[in-house]
């Protein structure tokens, strides 16, 4: 199944690699931000329902 | 405004602030370089320009916090911006005080440290016009950075960091005539591209600027 | 009434600019995301393996062509991403809505992952290629400058405190960073004449690449932009959220 990627496999395979991981660590920072943010306003959201009424 | 120009300099000359400094900074980078790349006259001949460029230039940013901070701090701006003059006269006549204490004093200091990096004797002239030329474009540059950071308490660091990929076109054309200039080979274009771009800068930045100033000052 | 055309225009630009409403873009874009998370993620999986397994060696550049379905999607979104944080920067000070100045703050950092993964992967080809990791390559410098506006532009938001403030301030730096940014573009071509090829997606024929190598690559640019498209919803929904939390805290500590 692997393709034989000649004398370049390193070169092609790393690039792959490290765009790979850093397109990763973009989506799941944003994801982990949002997923943060987003509980911490139902959190304070929460609290001003019961305070109000 | 003239009475502002004069007020610019005598606080630049008097509180020894970039004035001196910058010149002193200057020098010390030039001294430093040859340490760091070997005594051979060669290899200073070659990098020369290039070096007093980026010497100036990094003396250039070192003042550059300075430029609004005091005023904005003892409330003059504030003054300033509800003054007859327009903001961006004044952005003007501090990024020509600006000039005056730090690129012609740099650009004058030039030749000598060129000296000492054994710049060839042809390369004198058209390193002083390019500096000449291209420091005013680093001062209005810098006063736009300046502007955008003048309300921040750690804005020193910020501002070079704004400031120095801006500085890369008047850079790049600068260094290059002066370069030219050295190894004897026509210096037009370059030349004519950094004043150029030098003359755009000071026509357009300190609009640009003023807009920064506003919504500081807001 | 209804049929005058200045009424229906206006009614239809009204239409437009309702999506500058928070809610309504936080409705909208909500239903959005899921659509474009898994469309761009499906591009990317078929665009990247078609390009990674299914498609021949070139002859000159060996299995390293293959660098291209990567390089060129995320070298496109760099400098696309800037041109997005430039129109909704200018929506924000023409128009003050304040989804467009979030919109380019969460565009902001994609943006730069992209400028670095062109800048990480032309190196990665350029060391078989020319036989050097780096070269002051016009087009590889062009990058390099593109990341440090993006570096500039991310710590202004970041240094000042009134949100207002720092969406006026990085507009201006955006719109005068974009001018320098093309000069920088032009200054650097005539400091080094390049190593690059040509555009590889120019439509000049003589230059183009090949149809085995153009119709992955076409995938896997769509994948690149819905991906971009999704990040940013997602991010400007984040900075959304901030925002708001920021006002109920604020009104918390003052009732």
């Amino acid at each position: 199944m692997i393709p034989d990627l000649g004398k370049y496999a390193a070169e092609v395979a790393s690039a792959y690699a490290v765009s790979l991981v850093m397109i990763a660590g973009l989506v799941w920072f944003s994801l982990r931000q949002s997923a943060k943010v987003r509980a911490e306003l139902r959190r304070i959201e929460a609290k001003r329902e019961q305070k109000n009424g | 405004m003239i009475a502002l120009l004069r007020r610019d300099l005598a606080i630049a000359v008097r509180a020894g602030g970039g004035f001196g400094l910058g010149l002193a900074f200057f020098l010390v980078v030039v001294v430093l370089v040859p340490f760091g790349v070997g005594p051979d006259t060669a290899t200073l001949t070659r990098i020369a320009p290039g070096i007093l460029w980026i010497g100036a230039l990094l003396a250039c940013l070192l003042s550059l916090d300075r430029l609004f901070a005091l005023d904005f701090e003892d409330g003059s701006l504030d003054l300033l911006a509800t003054a007859p003059i327009p903001l961006e006269a004044v952005v003007g006549v501090k990024a020509v005080a600006h000039w005056l204490t730090t690129g012609l004093p740099l650009t004058l200091m030039a030749p000598v440290l060129g000296v000492m990096l054994n710049l060839p004797g042809q390369g004198f002239v058209w390193l002083v016009i390019s500096l000449a030329l291209g420091t005013p474009a680093l001062s209005v540059i810098g006063a736009f950075g300046a502007a955008l950071t003048v309300g921040l308490r750690r804005g020193g660091l910020l501002l070079s960091l704004l400031v120095l990929p801006l500085y890369v076109p008047t850079l790049i054309f600068g260094a290059e005539a002066a370069r030219r200039g050295a190894e004897g080979m026509a210096v037009n274009t370059p030349l004519a591209l950094m004043a150029g771009i030098s003359f755009a800068c000071c026509a357009l930045m300190p609009f640009a600027a003023a807009a920064a100033l506003r919504v500081n000052l807001r | 009434m209804q049929d005058d055309p200045a009424a229906l225009k206006y009614s239809r630009m009204k239409s437009l600019w309702e999506y500058a409403n928070p809610k309504k873009f936080m409705q909208v874009s909500g239903a959005m995301l899921p659509w474009a998370a898994g469309l761009s993620a499906l591009c990317l999986v078929v665009g990247l393996i078609w390009g990674f397994f299914f498609t021949p060696d070139d002859y000159r550049q060996g299995s390293t062509v293959k660098i291209i379905y990567l390089h060129v999607p995320a070298a496109l979104m760099a400098i696309n991403a800037w041109l997005m944080m430039l129109v909704t920067s200018l929506i924000w000070l023409v128009r003050r809505h304040h989804v467009s100045a979030l919109a380019a703050r969460a565009a902001a950092p994609v943006g730069l992952v992209m400028t670095v993964i062109a800048l990480v992967t032309g190196a990665i080809w350029g060391q078989p290629m020319w036989g050097t990791w780096w070269a002051w390559d016009p087009r590889l410098t062009s990058f390099l400058i593109l990341a440090l506006f993006y570096l500039g532009y991310m710590a202004l938001w970041e240094a000042v405190e009134n949100a207002d403030t720092a969406a006026d301030l990085t507009s201006v730096l955006c719109l005068v960073g974009s001018v320098f940014a093309l000069l920088s573009r032009y200054a650097v071509l005539f400091w080094n004449q390049g190593l690059h090829q040509g555009a590889s997606l120019s439509l000049d024929k003589e230059e183009n690449v090949a149809d085995v190598f153009y119709h992955p690559l076409l995938v896997s640019i769509a994948g690149f932009v819905l991906l971009f498209f999704a990040l940013v919803l997602l991010r400007t929904r984040t900075e959304i959220r901030k925002r708001r939390l920021q006002a109920l805290m604020n009104r918390e500590r003052m009732g």
